[in-house]
């Protein structure tokens, strides 16, 4: 009976560790396959323990070449959309001006519009242009998508700001230019970094848009594709895992750092 | 870094309009809009309006195409692709369905019980993200391999007679049949509906569980009278954040899936960069737009949550 009960008290608890599990499943699975020496091209049973793989991890043909694009187009992709994206923000939270609705809906829409819509409408745009594609139109998706985004998060941070800080900095004879950069954007930087964070991370992932509009041009997402039909190497895990590390990793180290610059400023 | 290019930095808040005189900016909101409201009209709204002329175009590659007002694609697209179109649907539908029931309660958890481990599994809710999500899934053709464990459990437990029965899975197999298909779908989408979830349960004062508590409601009334309707907000977005993108998605489709578990997003994708018949594909894509729009305005209206967007 004190099982039972015990039992109802903590069922949400069992069910949400369950789920979390479930969540985390995948990458359990592919951290172990990372250590296997598959037999045929596919890795997906499990052979014998190796740690190939981890030691020469851009042996295979064009993964790493793809890697370091993909890099590069979230890298651009994050600027461009982060900067347009903030000055939006600014302007629908700061301003008041005509076609506010209009200007609303154009930035929920995206984000409301399943990606293979835009990923074909996109297509036809370019292909009524006769643009190449390849590099430069990848970009301009990828800003394109990440853009309303960027929006939402710079915006939430604008809107909990003080104006009276601005104000008081105005009154201590800031001029605009002083006030916005030792001032306003300060205090709105962890909404941007937030914004470009998830832009990062969207563009780096991102497959669906890029495989209408990328051409011949092969991006990390693109490659794991492509190697789901010819044959997944092992170094695909590698990757994954490595990314995931360094990931949690990063996420801990800031907290901490975080967390003793507020004990020292307490 | 990114804002010093702004034409002119913002002036303090509109607020107290008369505490200062309002020469300067009367223009600045424009500036700052049209970079990015132009790039949107370009490459997001101008792409709509060539895509509904294309699928009324006709012609073939080699001869160009030419508006013609021929309808024939949109038949061409529904008569032809009903099926898939249900079945995204549907499989849309079930995956929100279990990422309902499966996220929420991780996100109660998160938001109520996890006390000083919040943050580290709020971590594991969201590192997963950093792995490609191809690769992850990817590994559930691993986890649900022919003759794998999880495979060989559910056949002990006789669910795959109950699935197979239901047309759910095929013999003895869980990949290539619409279960692994919605399985991945789930998993794929959970995260956007636990966080919403988890934002609008977290804003729940705790003295509401403890009133409810005094007024002799049973933990069952409380949830069912105070929690659950005050997380509705996250419940809505959350599953038009998980139904929207589930229904135009191909990627689980294919790798989890059959000739049989085709969705709608996988004709799009076929039609427009192997067949290469562009009206079909524009029509189809912009049937299903269309569809989702309905779908979500009619939903957000039932749900009486207008302030959402």
């Amino acid at each position: 009976m004190a099982f039972v009960n015990w039992l109802k008290r903590n069922l949400v608890v069992i069910a949400g560790l369950l789920t979390l599990g479930y969540l985390l499943l995948p990458n359990v699975v592919v951290t172990v396959f990372s250590f296997n020496k598959p037999n045929g091209r596919f890795n997906y049973t499990w052979q014998r323990f190796s740690t190939d793989a981890w030691k020469d991890p851009c042996g295979v043909a064009g993964m790493c070449d793809s890697l370091a694009l993909s890099l590069q187009i979230a890298l651009w992709a994050t600027l461009g959309a982060t900067a347009l994206g903030t000055m939006i923000a600014f302007a629908l939270v700061r301003y008041r001006f005509r076609a506010r609705g209009a200007v609303n809906s154009l930035i929920f829409l995206p984000m409301a519009m399943p990606e293979v819509v835009m990923a074909a409408s996109l297509l036809t745009l370019f292909l009524n242009m006769g643009a190449r594609l390849g590099f430069w139109t990848v970009l301009i998706a990828h800003i394109m998508f990440c853009l309303s985004f960027v929006v939402i998060a710079v915006k939430a941070r604008v809107m909990s700001m003080d104006p009276r800080l601005e104000q008081a900095a105005q009154d201590l004879y800031a001029g605009p230019f002083q006030t916005f950069v030792r001032v306003t954007l300060p205090i709105a930087a962890p909404g941007i970094a937030a914004g470009a964070l998830l832009a990062f991370a969207l563009s780096f992932d991102d497959f669906i848009i890029t495989n209408f509009n990328a051409g011949s041009t092969v991006t990390f997402p693109m490659f794991v594709w492509g190697s789901a039909q010819r044959g997944t190497p092992v170094q695909i895990n590698v990757i994954g895992t490595a990314m995931f590390v360094v990931a949690v990793l990063f996420v801990l180290v800031s907290m901490a750092v975080g967390n003793r610059r507020k004990r020292r400023v307490a | 870094m990114t804002l010093t290019e702004a034409p002119a930095p913002p002036a303090p808040a509109a607020p107290p309009p008369a505490a200062r005189p309002r020469r300067r900016g009367r223009f600045t909101p424009y500036w700052l809009l049209l970079p990015g409201i132009l790039w949107l009209l370009v490459f997001f709204a101008l792409p709509m309006v060539y895509q509904a002329s294309t699928s009324v175009q006709t012609g073939s590659l080699e001869e160009g195409y030419e508006v013609t007002w021929h309808v024939a694609a949109y038949w061409d697209a529904l008569s032809g692709y009903w099926p898939q179109f249900l079945r995204s649907v549907a499989y849309a539908a079930a995956a929100t369905t279990l990422c309902l029931l499966l996220g929420y309660p991780l996100a109660y958890l998160i938001a109520f019980r996890a006390g000083r481990w919040r943050n580290l599994i709020m971590i594991l809710v969201i590192a997963p993200f950093f792995t490609s999500f191809l690769i992850r899934t990817l590994a559930w053709k691993t986890i649900l391999a022919d003759g794998g464990p999880v495979v060989g459990a559910l056949n002990a437990l006789h669910v795959l007679d109950v699935t197979g029965w239901l047309g759910w899975t095929a013999g003895d197999r869980v990949l290539a049949t619409p279960l692994a298909v919605v399985c991945g779908l789930t998993y794929n989408f959970l995260p956007f509906m636990i966080l919403p979830l988890y934002s609008s349960l977290e804003r729940i004062d705790g003295r509401l569980h403890e009133a409810a508590g005094d007024l002799y409601a049973r933990p069952v009334t409380t949830f069912r009278k105070v929690t659950f309707p005050l997380s509705m907000p996250g419940v809505v977005s959350g599953t038009l954040l998980t139904f929207i993108p589930a229904t135009g998605d191909y990627v689980n489709a294919d790798l989890l899936g059959s000739a049989d578990t085709r969705m709608v997003g996988n004709v799009i994708q076929t039609q427009f960069l192997r067949v290469l018949d562009y009206p079909t594909a524009a029509a189809l894509s912009f049937v299903l737009m269309a569809a989702i729009l309905v779908m979500v305005t009619f939903y957000i209206r039932k749900s009486g949550t207008e302030d959402l967007v």
